[in-house]
Formats: structure tokens, C-alpha cells, sequence
């Protein structure tokens, strides 16, 4: 059970609880205290399910930001067997914010892609909070041409609150690699799987978020616009930012609902930073089977697929003349 | 300028839809004739209408290169007469029943009935310079120019005809809007959905010149316009991905002069060539003959 150095106003019940269940423990104990640690912690479970399994929007996103939520470089240990960092894009520099490796999974050997926010304060600075400058997505691409080249599944997970807002980023063509990295997952001759397991912030998650399948952890988010920015634009002020997250159906079950996803990963009761090693291995448990169903595939048909996976969707109505 | 308002917003593909204001707004439209006189957006002049009009509405002061509706380009850029439009037929939904200050479902009705469109983007066939192409622009007008499924759907079916078709590809982009927030998630999805058509259509050896005018910001930019194999783009245009409010409020500095300018794309290397508004038709003809017309 994670010690929950950071804990969100929704989840104090939990923390009350699981705080008497600590001091029980702590107390030397008869049979009166057993029964009531026992039913102390089917309270605590109880608890957890009923506040995450009605997480308004807002909080969807507070608990999709939670700074203990497990990061791509956490899964890295937990879900792989191995994983051999590449760095650079052989252009201009070496994004922190994007982890680009080697990794084996299964039976496999893949190419591992993901935003990485950093866990320290020095470490999220330098990974600008998850925010990937164009040369990150270079060394995105730049790797997944490595991994078509030979053969090597591309597994994606999608963690930004969205692509870098500066000049520098900018000056080097921002929305350029983000339109060429779509561009070149649409037809990557290999299996592509992503998984949001935090922010999917717009551009900067759909810039590695073109996949076969693409699933998303239970309490993660997946949005067009951050709902800060789009209440900063249609309310006037980023204080309607719980109207926004509501308004923009952002949540996973909205997200399986249009089609945009394939799947979601239940996440444990309490979300996935009480639990990263069981979430870990739900993750891995998703990758692996889902893996398997891919690399059977022949790659012309899995590129068609994924062509007509993205052709779908829309919605739209045809007025009759 | 307008663009800069445009500009603002979000750290995403979507950027700021000024669409939300309210009724009518007291200052002028942009191409809305109410005059005789327009004033300057580049350069503040008070300039005799007809005369920027006869300029294909560039400012014979300053040469700053003011809206155009997405007919008036079509009409600018092709023969007289040539254009076919294709998927008029498809109107907006809205799949999330969105609803900020007010329903996106009487926002749409609103736009519709002040700019004559039905969505942002207006697609079809045409010859420019008896040159056959595909020819698509979105139209800025329209809540900004936005991206939602119907500009994703008729810009993704242009890009199948001309690949079926074997036709060269003209897309001017005019989209301060980026991905239409009204329509979620499924707006960022239309991206994709172009850019895949894109893909295809490049690999079948097809032309795609994309030609980027004030404004082109966001999920546009950051998806079709950057596509290009050519990509033209009007003088002093604002194009990039973030608004130039959003940046200014994450990195807390002022942003350089003529940031984000096609000027500053170019010196950047992200575009081809700048072309004037009465370059634009013999340009791309041009192009088309160097690589070789037809696929």
C-alpha cells in the first residue's frame, strides 16, 4: 500500500480509515480488535470502490495528475523485462520528456515509447512536466523507424498534459512533428499498441497515440484541449475548469463509448498510485494478450486496419438533398 | 491583428474559438462589406474598399493580406467556372451535447446562418490554370476555422478522390481554431484521420502542396497544413502550434517580434516559399508542373 505522501481532498476518507486500521495495528491486540481491523478494512475497501467508482470529471483528471500515479518509467521497471534507453534524435537534442528503448515483453522484443514527467521536483522541471519538445517526437520517430526497420512491435504510453507551449519549441516545428509522427504511424509496418495511463493532453499524446489499439487505464483522461485551457477560452477563466472537463466527455467509459478507444484497464480500488504493482501488472496482462493477437496479423492488413480504425471515426450527419 | 486573439489558447491542438462571443459583436467582420472604408489590420490605414477588393482584398499600403471567405479563395484560385464542390452535403453533429455559455447546437445554427456555410472547410474539384486538382479551404469565419468531423470527413474524402483520382492536392488552411473543442475528442481523432489520408495518398506518389494563411494554428497546423510536400504560405500570416498567449503565460517572457510569422516559419525552415495572394494561382501551377502533374 502506497504511504500517500500526496493525497487529493477526495481521498481523506480513505486516508481517515486507513490511519485508525495504522494505529490498531500499531496496538497490541485482542479479539474485540481483530474484529474491528477486520471490519475497518472491509470499510476501507468499500470506501475506495464507491469514491473511485463515481470520480466526477474533474476529479478523473485530479486523480490522472496525481504525482504518485505511477509514470511511464515506472511501468518500464514493473511490465518489462528489460529496457535499454535510446537516446537522441539525431538532430538537435535528447528530450528528457520522451523515453524512447529496447524492451522485452513476453515473448517479444518491442520499442518502447513514452512521456516521462519525472518523479522529483529537479526531475519534472527537466522533463517539463511531461511536456515533450519537438525533438522529442524526432527521437519518437526516429525510433520507430529503427524498430519497422526490424521488425520490433512499437508499444506507446501516452502521459502529457500536451506538447510543450515555448519558442523554442516552436522555432523547431511543433505542430510540424506532430503532423509527420501521425503521419508515419499510419503506415508503420509493425504492431502499435498505446496506452494512456495518465494525460492524454491533445496534439502532444496524439503525436505517439496512432496505434492498432489503443487503450487507456481506467482513471486517466484523454482530451482535445486541456479543460484549464478550454474554460480559459469558452467560460473566460480557467475556474470553470470542472464545467470544461464535464463538457468535454474526456473520462475513459466517454472515450470507449465514441470508439476512440479499445479498451480500458480497470484500474485497483484507490486508483493506480495505491497499487502500481498490481496495476503494473493489469497493464502488462493487456500488452501481453493484445501483443500476441498482433504479431499473427500479416503487416499489410494490419496497416489497413489501422487506416480504417482512424477512417471511422466522425460524426456527422448527411443531409439529403 | 485578429490572428492574435485567434492565437490564444491552448497548449493543444485545439486553440481558442472566438466564435463564443456573444450575438453579434460590435466591431467589424472581417470580409462582412459594411463600407465603403475598411480599416488596415496590418498597418491601421483607412483603405477605399474597392481598391483592396481589386487587390484580392491585400492592403495596397502595407500588403498585408486580410480574410478571404473560403468561396472567395475558390473563386481567386481556380478557373472561372471549374469548381465542383463535393460532400456539401454533410452537416455537424454533436456528439457530446456540448454546452459552454451556450448549446454548440445553437452555435452551429448561428454560424450557419451568419457566414452561409455549413461547416469550416469547403472541398472539391476544379482546374487551376486548366490544370485538373483537388482543391479544399477551410474558412476562418467559421468558429474559427476549427476542425470538427465534418472538416475532418470532407478534407479525408478530398484526399481519397485525389488519390482515386490521381489529382493533385491543394489544401489552403485558414484555422486559428486548431481542433474544434464542441466536438471533443472525436475533433482531435479528424487529425489522424487526415493525416492517414495523407499517407496513403503520398505513398500512391501524389502532389499535396498545402498552402498555410492567416491564421493556422493548433490541430490544423499541427496535422494536414504541415503535411504539405510543398508548403506555401501567404506573407504575415500567423501559423504554430500554441497561441502566442499561451506561450507568453507558460514561459512568462515576451515573445520575439514577428513570432510566428510565415516569415519566421520560413527563416525556421518549415516553409517552402512565400507567395503573395496574386502569386498564389501561377505558383502552384508551377509546382504542379515540376512534379510532373498528375500522379
Amino acid at each position: 500500500m502506497a504511504h500517500g505522501l500526496h493525497r487529493l481532498p477526495l481521498e481523506k476518507p480513505i486516508y481517515e480509515i486507513e490511519d485508525r486500521i495504522i494505529a490498531l495495528e500499531a496496538a497490541p491486540v485482542g479479539g474485540q480488535e481483530q474484529e474491528k481491523l477486520r471490519l475497518l478494512k472491509r470499510e476501507l475497501v468499500e470506501l475506495q470502490r464507491k469514491v473511485f467508482g463515481n470520480l466526477d470529471p474533474w476529479q478523473t483528471v485530479e486523480v490522472a495528475r496525481h504525482p504518485d500515479r505511477p509514470k511511464t518509467s515506472d511501468y518500464l521497471h514493473m511490465v518489462f523485462d528489460e529496457f535499454v534507453e535510446l537516446h537522441g534524435d539525431k538532430s538537435f537534442g535528447d528530450d528528457p520528456a520522451m523515453l524512447t528503448g529496447f524492451a522485452k515483453l513476453d515473448r517479444h522484443k518491442v520499442l518502447v515509447i513514452g512521456h516521462q514527467k519525472g518523479k522529483t521536483l529537479a526531475e519534472r522541471q527537466a522533463c517539463h512536466f511531461g511536456c515533450a519538445h519537438p525533438e522529442g517526437y524526432r527521437k519518437a520517430m526516429g525510433k520507430m523507424r529503427l524498430a519497422a526497420k526490424y521488425g520490433l512491435p512499437v508499444i506507446c504510453l501516452i502521459d502529457t498534459p500536451g506538447a510543450y507551449p515555448g519558442v523554442g519549441a516552436e522555432e523547431r516545428g511543433q505542430a510540424q512533428v506532430i503532423a509527420e509522427s501521425m503521419f508515419l504511424m499510419a503506415s508503420l509496418p509493425v504492431p502499435i499498441v498505446c496506452v494512456v495511463i495518465g494525460e492524454g493532453g491533445s496534439g502532444g499524446a496524439l503525436g505517439i497515440g496512432v496505434g492498432d489499439r489503443v487503450a487507456i487505464l481506467e482513471h486517466a483522461y484523454y482530451s482535445v484541449i486541456s479543460p484549464e485551457g478550454c474554460a480559459g477560452i469558452l467560460w473566460k477563466s480557467a475556474e470553470y475548469k470542472a464545467d470544461a472537463a464535464r463538457a468535454l466527455r474526456m473520462r475513459s467509459r466517454d472515450l470507449a463509448e465514441f470508439g476512440v478507444v479499445d479498451a480500458v484497464i480497470d484500474e485497483p480500488a484507490g486508483g493506480a498510485h495505491r497499487e502500481p504493482r498490481q496495476m503494473a501488472s493489469r497493464l502488462k496482462t493487456y500488452l501481453v494478450r493484445t501483443l500476441r493477437e498482433l504479431v499473427e496479423k500479416p503487416v499489410e492488413s494490419l496497416v489497413d486496419a489501422r487506416y480504417e480504425k482512424f477512417r471511422r471515426m466522425g460524426v456527422f450527419a448527411e443531409a439529403t438533398a | 491583428m485578429t490572428a492574435s486573439d485567434a492565437g490564444a489558447a491552448a497548449s493543444g491542438s485545439a486553440t481558442p474559438a472566438s466564435a463564443d462571443a456573444p450575438g453579434p459583436p460590435p466591431r467589424p467582420k472581417r470580409g462582412v462589406p459594411e463600407g465603403l472604408w475598411k480599416k488596415c489590420d496590418g498597418c491601421g490605414a483607412t483603405i477605399y474598399r474597392k481598391e483592396a477588393e481589386e487587390l484580392l482584398n491585400v492592403c495596397p499600403q502595407c500588403g498585408f493580406h486580410w480574410y478571404v471567405s473560403a468561396a472567395e479563395r475558390i473563386s481567386q484560385l481556380l478557373d472561372p467556372g471549374t469548381f465542383e464542390e463535393c460532400d456539401s452535403d454533410l452537416r455537424p453533429a454533436d456528439p457530446l451535447g456540448f454546452r459552454d455559455k451556450k448549446p454548440y447546437a445553437e452555435r452551429l445554427v448561428a454560424e450557419q446562418k451568419r457566414t452561409g456555410l455549413s461547416d469550416a472547410a469547403l472541398t472539391g474539384t476544379g482546374m487551376i490554370r486548366a490544370r485538373r486538382v483537388a482543391c479544399g479551404v477551410t474558412d476562418s469565419a467559421f468558429i474559427m476555422g476549427s476542425m470538427g468531423s465534418v472538416v475532418g470527413e470532407r478534407l479525408t474524402r478530398l484526399v481519397e478522390r485525389a488519390t482515386d483520382q490521381k489529382l493533385p492536392l491543394i489544401i489552403i488552411s485558414a484555422s486559428g481554431g486548431g481542433a474544434r473543442m464542441h466536438e471533443g475528442i472525436i475533433s482531435l481523432m479528424q487529425m489522424a484521420k487526415v493525416s492517414a489520408a495523407l499517407a496513403r495518398y503520398s505513398r500512391a506518389g501524389g502532389l499535396f502542396i498545402s498552402v498555410l494563411t492567416n491564421p493556422t494554428m493548433g490541430g490544423v497546423a499541427a496535422s494536414f497544413a504541415s503535411l504539405g510536400d510543398l508548403c506555401f504560405a501567404e506573407p504575415r500570416a500567423l501559423i504554430g502550434f500554441a497561441g502566442p498567449r499561451t506561450i507568453k503565460a507558460t514561459i512568462r517572457v515576451e515573445l520575439p517580434k514577428g513570432f510566428q510569422t510565415s516569415e519566421f516559419l520560413l527563416e525556421h525552415g518549415f516553409v517552402d516559399r512565400i507567395v503573395a495572394r496574386k502569386d498564389l494561382k501561377s505558383e502552384i501551377a508551377r509546382a504542379i508542373d515540376y512534379c510532373g502533374g498528375a500522379i
